[in-house]
């Protein structure tokens, strides 16, 4: 079922129309982070530690100080300090060092003068003696017994208070009885993994243009959700919320990692201190040695199986690296196992703490290193079983009701049906391209829901304003003007699209877990349905009928009983608008939510790849991604999310990866050495939209940025293995590691 | 000798306002600040401003003509080639490049002319479509000119 | 810092001799991360783009001479010069993207004195020579003698190079160059390979084999040559090639490969060059190539085919 072929009859959803902010992206009048200048403006450089591991022994600022332009030093000591308990507190820490390092690259001070360069040379200046402390730089040296703490701060959370400690989640999930059904299990296969560490690779680099006067920031940057800059900076500062005010720029790409904030309150405090505005542009350098990456992992499941392709049970064990500071990667790991009955289940999830950067969400958080491993197995027991790998998955799949392994039962899914359309699909019904061998997996991702809020305002023209405070990543404005067009039945173009700042719009949070479509534009359609109450209620006064008797059609109100409008006609919205003034003033509605049932989104890939066996080189030659959108509100931008997080997955199997080296500083942090896919490395991504609508919103949307990043890895794992026979167990998949499994064979 | 170590990237964003032309590395890794330098695509972040110095420079700010946008940019937008659009400026000035040198590429072509360009969003999948189909009407218009 | 731009090799001498800490750049492709990354503050840059000798490529009297600063683009470009050596010029289209190529210059791309730099390893299995100029005169050297370690040069203070001399290739002569990368653009040689063979018939007459990214500077492998001279390019003799290259390798572990991984790989590229100089010895110079990106396209393509076919056979089948 493509978007074209949608049963349902829209008039809009489903439609291709072009992005409300395209044209100033493609002439170069967008405003990202680092575009905006302010008036007599300085410019900030970060000092960052060179140990991974460190006590900070003194800081002196005096030479730096005393430096041409400089106009103001901050250290860990201009800001308060908050009770560990807080929230925020490793958020606090993570952007200004108090006395203790914790990666090669932490901020420890920083410095604001006239111009970039004169910045640099006073942060060079700056004189930070350290005395080194034992770095955490592995899963396996954080889990060990009796290791050192990579930071003291952390505490294992969701137990009884006890002693700090490496772990910060301990999970242990059980149903079923997972030992007797490997033991009656016909075919078991056991295996490990690991993933090293990957970042998001946005290509803007974190920036922020900070105001500060009168005890307000003014702070403008991007992010995923500056309601959350602002409590962050906030709370970092030791300030209300009200004393920061957040306005969004343009993005340039997040995927998770813009959900949180680095810069903001170092900026704020500069401006503070020399009275000026300060702009704080990352590198990117910093961008990788600084800002989150995705967690690494170790892995180690098992499946059994019958002989007639039953997964019967699993047991798993993992273990999320995630930097520094305390995240629940391990958990949100365990909730990402989802895609399969598995009657009886075992998984033991940790979530580790290492002296590397703190991580941060990367599209689907932890899910892709999870399917890795299951997928890879899964793969294992249908070639063991010599059946084909989506009939096996076919038979195992999760329908409505079945538990997933945090033993939620599944609200309406679509895998059966994303397994049907890859299965007929003309890529899985063809041969593979000559010479290339074939693998293909599944992806699942939860979504979230969260609050939003939405005011659409009508024009006394008939145009309208919908204006959210959900950054647009990838293209949801274009979805809310869409889904505000098919409600109100007015042309998608007489909408106006706005992200707000923090002051003109209601409390909304970050555009992450693929929610910006599901619960913002639920809110959109709550509002625009306020709207149409408003209108027939005009209308009906307009007409000299009661509102009952008045119904919105195609954007007009008509009153069947009463022939329509003065001249008989059905009333349109923009004539409702025109005679705004005389029936009780302008229209306007605001709708906030806090929205339940997102809809789970599954996905399925494959891949043709051929394997140069003398250099362990892979190329992948065909490649093709099925998810289930729920409804597909702009086509064009879904199989992008569904393209582009392909492509982001492909390059964590195959090059991706931090190098660190002995004493945990990062060796390839640019984008020459860290290496995302390039255009030449890849064929089209074929793209499949399943639409299995969510009932629980009111164009069943699901949400579909996340799931795509999921299938990758092991769809590749398992064309190699289908290719060379050898397993990879390791990621990234790199020429180096395969060619070394196949010297092995 | 001019005392100067400032990039013509920096140049152009800081001290002319054309702000399209991004940095996304500052090391020639990323292409999101390409322009064309005396009509060669060049990373402007690897230049030094005094380089420029009688030279022509165009950037994304040139390649519409007027309000009339380029094909390119027009196909960009209907074939939703961009997500995020931090790269798209970047990506534009190279694809003008390779269409202007190579006005009928294949798509392998294509890939390895754009190889210089980062993107993260999109999968290059419908970069490169629109690339394609901005080169087919820019064939259509030169024939009908002919 | 200062810039300055001079017209004159002559100029660029006495403003390199005035200004000590200055350095001569043309593209300026690994000089301007270095100085933001700290690795390189020089007092000033001296740029030779505007010495019309350092960006012309001339073809007379038997020999090309190419100027030091000429963008990688402008050989890719240059038909008859990619007609006639192939190798040199995939190692140039293949340093960086197109962006860079407009930039970056063989001058640079030696100088850098990156044991990776892929155009080197074909300049020195060409033969080609260097033309230094300094305070103290002009001076010829071969290319092999420029890179004595990583970043390091033989060249004196105050002195760059002018242009290459590379005498033109005898008949029946071609050349190769492969690398390794894990993309397949934008990327440095984890092993780079360059062949030139000169055939008598099916037999091979002269051979030179260089390897990159192996070892602190590219290097030459003796045992390939002399396995290749007098040989048919039977299974033994590219057998024995792979196994001198790998024997060659003196690499190092880095953030770019491992060791064992260069050593191995690097028999696998010698081989596999070796089969494409031979096939282009033995075939007219093809004039239609003006584009280096078909050539290494089409490498890439062959690279994973080759791995299955039997080599020696593909290479008479041809």
């Amino acid at each position: 079922m493509t978007a074209t072929e949608n049963p349902t009859n829209y008039k809009w959803i489903g439609t291709r129309p072009i992005r409300h902010d395209g044209f100033d992206k493609v002439v170069g009048k967008a405003r990202f982070a680092a575009d905006l200048n302010l008036p007599g403006q300085l410019h900030g450089s970060i000092v960052r530690s060179p140990h991974a591991h460190a006590k900070v022994v003194s800081i002196d600022t005096s030479a730096a100080e005393a430096m041409p332009g400089v106009k103001a030093v901050v250290t860990g000591d201009d800001f308060p300090a908050l009770d560990p308990t807080h929230p925020n507190f490793d958020t606090a820490v993570n952007c200004m060092a108090r006395g203790e390092v914790f990666y090669n690259g932490h901020a420890i001070a920083a410095v604001t003068a006239t111009t970039r360069e004169e910045a640099k040379a006073a942060a060079a200046a700056i004189e930070v003696e350290y005395e080194l402390l034992p770095a955490i730089l592995s899963i396996a040296d954080s889990m060990a017994e009796g290791a050192p703490l990579a930071n003291s701060n952390n505490y294992t959370r969701f137990v009884p208070p006890g002693d700090p400690s490496n772990l910060a989640t301990v999970t242990n999930l059980d149903r079923g009885d997972v030992d007797q059904a490997m033991a009656d299990a016909d075919v078991v296969v056991e295996m490990g993994f690991d993933c090293a560490h990957v970042h998001q690779g946005y290509i803007e680099p974190h920036a922020c243009v900070v105001d500060s006067g009168d005890g307000k920031a003014n702070v403008w940057c991007s992010s995923q959700g500056h309601f959350r800059v602002r409590s962050m900076t906030a709370d970092v500062l030791g300030v209300e919320n009200s004393k920061v005010k957040v306005t969004p720029a343009e993005i340039g790409g997040g995927f998770g990692g813009k959900t949180t904030i680095y810069l903001e309150p170092i900026a704020a405090k500069l401006s503070e201190k020399s009275g000026r505005p300060v702009k704080l542009v990352m590198s990117r350098e910093e961008v990788l040695r600084a800002s989150g990456p995705a967690p690494s992992a170790e892995l180690r499941i098992k499946v059994g199986a019958t002989n007639d392709g039953e997964l019967t049970a699993i047991d798993g064990w993992m273990a999320y690296g995630v930097g520094a500071f305390g995240d629940m990667a391990g958990l949100i790991g365990a909730m990402s196992v989802a895609s399969y009955k598995f009657p009886n289940l075992r998984m033991e999830t940790y979530t580790a703490l290492t002296n590397t950067p703190k991580s941060a969400a990367y599209r689907a958080p932890s899910a892709p290193h999870a399917a890795w491993a299951i997928e890879s197995v899964v793969d294992e027991i249908a070639s063991e079983l010599g059946m084909d790998p989506i009939d096996l998955r076919l038979k195992n799949a999760a329908v409505e009701g079945d538990l997933t392994a945090m033993g939620m039962p599944h609200p309406k899914v679509g895998l059966v049906e994303c397994l049907e359309a890859m299965k007929a699909s003309g890529h899985y019904q063809s041969e593979p391209v000559e010479g290339a061998s074939r693998g293909m997996a599944v992806g699942f991702w939860f979504n979230i829901g969260e609050e939003s809020s939405a005011t659409v305002n009508l024009n006394e023209d008939g145009t309208a304003n919908v204006i959210t405070g959900s950054p647009d990543i990838g293209g949801s404005r274009a979805s809310m003007a869409l889904m505000a067009a098919e409600t109100l039945g007015i042309d998608v173009y007489s909408i106006t699209p706005i992200v707000a700042d923090t002051e003109s719009v209601g409390f909304t949070d970050v555009t992450e877990g693929s929610r910006a479509t599901f619960a913002t534009g639920k809110a959109v359609v709550e509002a625009c349905e306020d709207l149409i109450g408003q209108l027939k209620a005009r209308a009906a006064t307009i007409m000299g009928v009661e509102v009952d008797e008045v119904a919105w059609v195609d954007g007009a109100a008509v009153s069947p009983g009463h022939g329509g409008g003065e001249s008989g006609e059905p009333l349109t919205l923009a004539q409702i608008t025109a005679q705004a003034k005389r029936t009780g003033g302008p229209l306007t509605a605001t709708a906030s939510l806090n929205a339940a049932g997102a809809g789970p989104s599954f996905a399925v890939h494959c891949a043709d790849l051929k394997v140069d066996e003398e250099t362990g080189e892979t190329e992948i030659v065909r490649y093709t991604a099925v998810q289930d959108a729920g409804t597909a509100i702009h086509p064009s931008y879904v199989e992008g999310q569904m393209q582009g997080g392909s492509v982001q997955g492909i390059g964590w199997a195959l090059n991706e990866e931090y190098i660190y080296d002995a004493n945990g500083a990062m060796e390839n942090a640019s984008f020459l050495d860290y290496r995302i896919p390039v255009a030449s490395d890849l064929p089209l991504i074929e793209t499949i939209i399943v639409e299995v609508p969510n009932p629980a919103h009111p164009y069943g949307v699901r949400g579909v940025g996340e799931t795509g990043i999921v299938p990758p890895m092991a769809t590749i794992g398992n064309a190699i293995k289908a290719a060379t026979g050898v397993r990879m167990t390791s990621l990234p998949m790199s020429p180096p590691k395969v060619l070394k499994k196949l010297n092995e064979r | 000798m001019s005392a100067d170590s400032t990039s013509l990237l920096d140049a152009l964003r800081d001290e002319l306002g054309l702000i399209g032309t991004k940095e996304g590395c500052g090391t020639g890794d990323c292409g999101s600040c390409s322009v064309l330098f005396d009509g060669k695509l060049n990373c402007s972040c690897l230049i030094l401003a005094p380089e420029a110095e009688g030279r022509e420079i165009v950037t994304v700010e040139g390649i519409a003509d007027g309000d009339q946008l380029h094909p390119l940019q027009q196909t960009f937008l209907e074939g939703a080639a961009l997500q995020c659009g931090v790269c798209t400026p970047g990506f534009l000035v190279a694809a003008k490049a390779l269409l202007d040198e190579n006005p009928d590429p294949t798509e392998t072509e294509i890939r390895y002319g754009l190889a210089g360009n980062l993107c993260r969003c999109t999968g290059y999948d419908k970069i490169v479509r629109a690339v394609q189909e901005a080169a087919v009407q820019l064939k259509t218009t030169s024939e009908q000119g002919a | 810092m200062q810039y300055a731009a001079p017209t004159t090799v002559d100029e660029a001498c006495s403003l390199l001799a005035d200004n000590p800490g200055s350095r001569v750049f043309a593209g300026a492709t690994d000089l301007v991360p270095q100085m933001r990354s700290g690795r390189s503050e020089p007092s000033a840059m001296v740029d030779l783009k505007r010495i019309d000798r350092l960006t012309s490529v001339s073809h007379a009297d038997g020999q090309w001479t190419v100027g030091a600063a000429t963008p990688a683009s402008d050989l890719t470009h240059n038909a008859e010069f990619v007609g006639m050596y192939p190798g040199i010029s995939e190692g140039a289209g293949l340093i960086g993207s197109d962006q860079i190529q407009n930039r970056s210059s063989l001058g640079g791309n030696l100088c850098n004195g990156s044991p990776a730099a892929d155009s080197v390893p074909a300049m020195i299995a060409s033969g080609a020579r260097a033309v230094i100029a300094g305070a103290g005169g002009q001076r010829t050297v071969s290319v092999a003698d420029v890179v004595t370690g990583p970043g390091r040069t033989s060249l004196a203070d105050g002195e760059f190079i002018v242009e290459f001399e590379i005498d033109d290739a005898p008949i029946s002569t071609g050349d190769a160059y492969l690398r390794m990368t894990p993309r397949t653009e934008m990327d440095i040689a984890v092993v780079g390979a360059a062949v030139r063979l000169t055939m008598d018939g099916d037999t091979v007459s002269s051979a030179s084999v260089v390897l990159g990214a192996v070892a602190p500077t590219a290097v030459r492998v003796p045992d390939a040559e002399a396995a290749l001279v007098g040989s048919r390019l039977d299974d033994e003799t590219l057998a024995a090639v792979a196994a001198a290259a790998s024997a060659a390798c003196n690499p190092i572990d880095d953030k770019r490969g491992t060791v064992e991984y260069r050593t191995q790989v690097a028999g696998v590229l010698a081989k596999r060059a070796v089969v494409i100089a031979a096939e282009r010895a033995q075939k007219e110079p093809d004039l239609h190539v003006t584009n280096t990106h078909q050539l290494h396209r089409q490498r890439r393509a062959d690279r994973l085919l080759v791995g299955r076919l039997h080599v020696a056979a593909r290479c008479v089948a041809r």
